[in-house]
């Protein structure tokens, strides 16, 4: 159960992938190449495609074109039982009417493998539930629920597993626990796992490769950090964390970095950072990695500074302070400031001038639809 | 303080008045059973237990009960076959004309038995088919078509059908997924309907009067017959076995449920 | 239990992207049984029709021809001759019905509001309030009609009292088939009077009362408009059966000669006389009367909640 090699995975490849329902597009040209062993993570808000995209996968809805490859093998037109993906569903879809240890076995039996049982009680050794195998699914709490699925999906060693917002009707804590084990288990097993989530924590944490999604389409693809360091859209730049953004048209430019006037400021980012470089482009920079000086500092060319403002509003959050900074012609901007015990001393109505490092800025390839704000 | 407890027990006497009043002739039925009547049944003659010990003696009760049996068996299977189909597609398929096909079914529930009953019979007289056993069937059929698509509907409805996909995604053919997961699953819904539809095909006169209850003589037509010279005691053993069966079968659902629900809540 | 379901609202559950090939195994599903339906039931509804169009001859008093035609003169029959029968019919249906509600809703009220909380008492009351289903609809109106019959004790006492005169009795009256009719369809009025009161939100009752309702007023106000749909179907439910019922109005039973209904004259016009074109008609127009009847409530309700 524990080698790699008798439990890896396939790669599985969508080409061309199109889903219309009556009266919307739920998935619109999907391209996406997902290589054999990793934790992907499919990431967007509630109607983005991405359920429908897991459907499609699993063979329960039919694309209305494209492709799905798993393996280098045409699977589009294969039945759902006739797939080699298993899903751990959202409410789980545990059967009410079997043991724990007949539903974990229920697959084994459906593909007639020898041992069904014994493979079963295996299975639920792996997720530390052998003890309530001959329980009714009804009778276990969620976190419990949710890791007899997962036995249930696993024990058939799929290519590739597919996991529909399988923390969602746990609490918090029990979550980030779960997390932890099915990264863990991911790692052990050393499967394909396809994930699908709206919570952008969940996919950072647990992923080697998040897609984020929006509105039938993927925006934006890579690891967790090089999305969060440099997000391309502005919905990737606003869903995955907090941005501040600053729109204008870009009138300087030297070897290395291209500016943008907003109203009278200069805000300057590497061309290596940006994905547009002429015309009226967004520039952003992350909250916690802007500071904020109650007099106006002296930078150097590495540096953007804008201002003066005043903080209209400060919230305490614990690890952090999350400072209001109202910037006249500009807007609202959020600075995050660590609580590590010489946090500035302000309060509200404070004058502020605002900097960040011109290398922590990124170029938007398209425009918010409001300009400034976390 | 005195007066408002006195408001409060109105209901519950009210409720105990309501409940002597729906039971008193169950127990009038039950205890004429054990009349030592030799004629009629009308009058209390002393207790016996030769009715219930010789139920199938005299009268010819028992061969209208073995009638009725056999009719209320073939119509359930039919109908509860015939309505389960009907309650799956309404709850899980999207198809045109749904609208009409509710009122299709709902009709039936909502026509008047003896309208039912002598449109039946204006139709097999039109056909030229004699009445007997085969027409009491089809009636029967049709009546209890509509009640058991509403009971099994009530139970289609509360099946997620992510049971099913789970069970498609395990590598079960549409063939297993419907035998291993969707019947069981739906199995309490459609016992509730074959017993809804058999007490409805066991205790209809109206509609088997008009289409064959010349020919052939089920327990209420043995009734309705005996009714203008007085009906045997034997009649009230059927009866109140009847009752207690089904009352019996009705308890042992009920408390066997809420306790696997107490026992569930303590689990947890 | 079936009659429930007329309180219920439908599913709750997505349906999912039905495609074309949903669609087909739909119509696989449906087709057996609304086939028979169709043969069966609305048919049978063309035969009457066909049927109370034509007319007979006596080729001898026991052995009638039957003839088709277009022969309005039996519908004619029905302002006329059968008047008192169709006044009979909605009249005690509709002061039957309104006895079931009176008598119903405040025991569907104690069951589904008082008893709250206690699901397994909730239960068993309930199955004692459909129980007369569960003995010979046609044994428990015999119950009745021995109990109130002429030599019976109540007779005799009420007699005695003075309540009744020494040659009046109970049964054959009005009042004794419209007591049949009443108590024979409680149930149904009753279970969708529970239903709708069993969800009924106490919060709701109050927050009533909070905001300065009398009981009365809270009664009125808020409980009475929230179950209206369970009202609406329970009348629905007793009324047309009631309307149509034959049994308790029989001579052998609850009725005499003076109480007679639609349904008594459907029966023996078809049994006893073979008149078929009449027995015919008067179906029809019965079921033409309660047609309007559900036309109407489909119209305040629609036809996905009918089932």
């Amino acid at each position: 159960m524990n080698q790699n090699s008798t439990f890896s995975g396939a790669d599985l490849e969508l080409i061309d992938v199109r889903k219309e329902f009556p009266g919307f597009t739920a998935l619109e040209d999907m391209d996406l190449k997902i290589p054999a062993g990793q934790f992907f993570a499919l990431l967007g808000p509630s109607g983005c495609g991405k359920t429908t995209t897991l459907r499609l996968i699993a063979g329960l809805d039919e694309p209305t074109k494209g492709k799905i490859l798993l393996g280098g093998k045409d699977i589009t037109n294969t039945k759902p039982h006739e797939r080699p993906i298993n899903t751990v569903f959202q409410s789980y879809a545990l059967f009410p009417h079997m043991s724990v240890l007949e539903n974990v076995a229920f697959g084994l039996r459906q593909r007639k493998v020898a041992d069904p049982l014994a493979k079963a009680a295996d299975a639920l050794k792996l997720v530390q539930l052998e003890h309530l195998s001959a329980r009714r699914p009804q009778q276990l709490s969620g976190g419990q629920q949710q890791r007899v699925a997962l036995a249930r999906a696993l024990v058939n060693r799929p290519s590739l597993l597919l996991l529909d917002e399988p923390l969602g009707a746990l609490d918090l804590k029990l979550r980030r626990e779960m997390q932890i084990e099915l990264k863990a288990i991911q790692v052990e097993v050393g499967l394909t796992f396809l994930h699908v989530t709206h919570d952008q924590e969940e996919a950072m944490d647990m992923a080697d490769t998040v897609a984020v999604m929006n509105k039938g389409r993927i925006e934006q693809m890579g690891a967790p950090e090089a999305l969060y360091d440099r997000p391309k859209t502005a919905f990737v730049a606003k869903f995955l964390g907090q941005s501040n953004l600053f729109i204008g048209n870009v009138e300087d430019e030297n070897a290395n970095t291209i500016s943008i006037n907003v109203a009278g400021n200069k805000i300057s980012v590497p061309k290596a950072r940006a994905e547009k470089h002429k015309g009226k482009i967004a520039i952003g920079v992350r909250p916690e990695k802007a500071f904020f000086h109650e007099e106006e500092p002296k930078l150097g060319a590495g540096y953007n500074l804008i201002g003066p403002g005043e903080i209209i509003d400060i919230r305490f959050t614990g690890v952090s302070n999350q400072y209001l900074i109202d910037i006249p012609k500009i807007g609202e901007i959020t600075v995050f400031a660590q609580n590590i015990g010489k946090s500035p001393v302000t309060q509200v109505g404070q004058k502020v001038w605002v900097s960040w490092k011109v290398e922590h800025s990124f170029g938007l390839s398209d425009l918010p639809e409001k300009t400034t704000g976390a | 303080m005195k007066a408002f407890d006195f408001k409060k027990l109105i209901l519950p006497f009210y409720a105990v008045i309501a409940f002597v009043f729906l039971l008193l002739p169950i127990a009038y039925t039950v205890a004429f059973s054990f009349n030592d009547s030799t004629k009629s049944n009308a009058q209390w003659q002393g207790f016996t237990l030769n009715n219930w010990l010789q139920v199938c003696v005299r009268q010819g009760v028992c061969e209208a009960v073995g009638s009725s049996i056999l009719i209320g068996v073939i119509s359930t299977l039919i109908a509860t076959v015939l309505g389960t189909m009907i309650a799956i597609a309404l709850v899980r398929y999207k198809f045109k004309a749904r609208e009409a096909v509710s009122l299709g079914l709902f009709l039936p529930m909502a026509t008047p038995e003896v309208v039912m009953g002598s449109g039946l019979a204006a139709e097999f007289f039109n056909l030229g088919i004699g009445q007997g056993y085969l027409t009491i069937i089809i009636a029967h059929v049709m009546f209890c078509l509509s009640f058991v698509v509403v009971t099994v509907k009530a139970r289609v409805q509360t099946l997620d059908p992510a049971l099913e996909e789970a069970g498609r995604d395990l590598y079960a053919n549409p063939r297993r997924v419907f035998m291993k997961i969707t019947l069981p699953l739906l199995m309490p819904g459609i016992a509730a309907a074959a017993l809804l539809s058999f007490a409805l095909s066991f205790d209809d006169f109206i509609i088997t009067y008009f289409n064959g209850g010349q020919t052939v003589t089920t327990f209420p037509i043995f009734i309705y017959a005996a009714a203008t010279r007085g009906v045997p005691a034997e009649a009230n053993v059927i009866g109140s076995a009847v009752f207690f069966l089904a009352i019996a079968i009705v308890l042992f659902v009920q408390i066997r449920s809420s306790l696997r629900n107490t026992r569930l809540a303590k689990l947890k | 239990m079936a009659f429930g379901a007329f309180a219920h609202s439908t599913s709750d559950i997505k349906h999912k992207n039905a495609s074309q090939k949903t669609g087909k195994i739909a119509w696989i599903l449906l087709a057996p049984g609304l086939a028979y339906l169709a043969l069966f039931f609305l048919a049978p509804l063309f035969s009457l029709i066909a049927v109370s169009l034509g007319s007979i001859e006596a080729v001898s008093l026991a052995n009638q021809g039957f003839r088709y035609g277009f022969n309005i003169q039996n519908f004619a029959q029905l302002g006329t001759d059968y008047l008192p029968h169709v006044i009979r019919s909605f009249s005690y249906a509709l002061i039957a019905t309104a006895a079931a509600l009176l008598i119903s809703y405040p025991l569907a009220y104690f069951i589904g509001v008082k008893l709250r909380g206690r699901p397994l008492l909730q239960r068993m009351l309930v199955t004692l309030v459909i129980a007369p289903f569960f003995i010979s609809f046609l044994l428990r109106t015999l119950a009745w009609s021995q109990i109130f019959s002429n030599e019976s004790w109540i007779v005799h006492e009420l007699q005695t009292l003075g309540l009744l005169a020494p040659d009046q009795y109970i049964i054959g009256t009005p009042f004794a088939v419209v007591f049949g009719l009443t108590y024979n369809f409680i149930p149904f009025m009753t279970l969708p009077l529970y239903t709708t009161l069993e969800k009924l939100d106490i919060r709701y009752l109050e927050a009533g009362a909070d905001l300065y309702a009398s009981p009365r007023k809270v009664f009125t106000k808020v409980t009475l408009p929230l179950s209206m749909p369970g009202v609406i179907s329970g009348t629905l439910l007793t009324f047309i059966p009631m309307a149509g019922d034959y049994v308790n109005a029989s001579k052998n039973f609850l009725g005499s000669a003076h109480t007679q209904m639609l349904g008594n004259v459907i029966e023996s016009k078809y049994i006893s006389e073979h008149n078929m074109p009449i027995a015919s008609a008067l179906s029809v127009a019965l079921m033409a009367v309660i047609l309007i009847i559900v036309g109407v409530y489909v119209k305040r309700t629609g036809s996905e909640d009918l089932l």
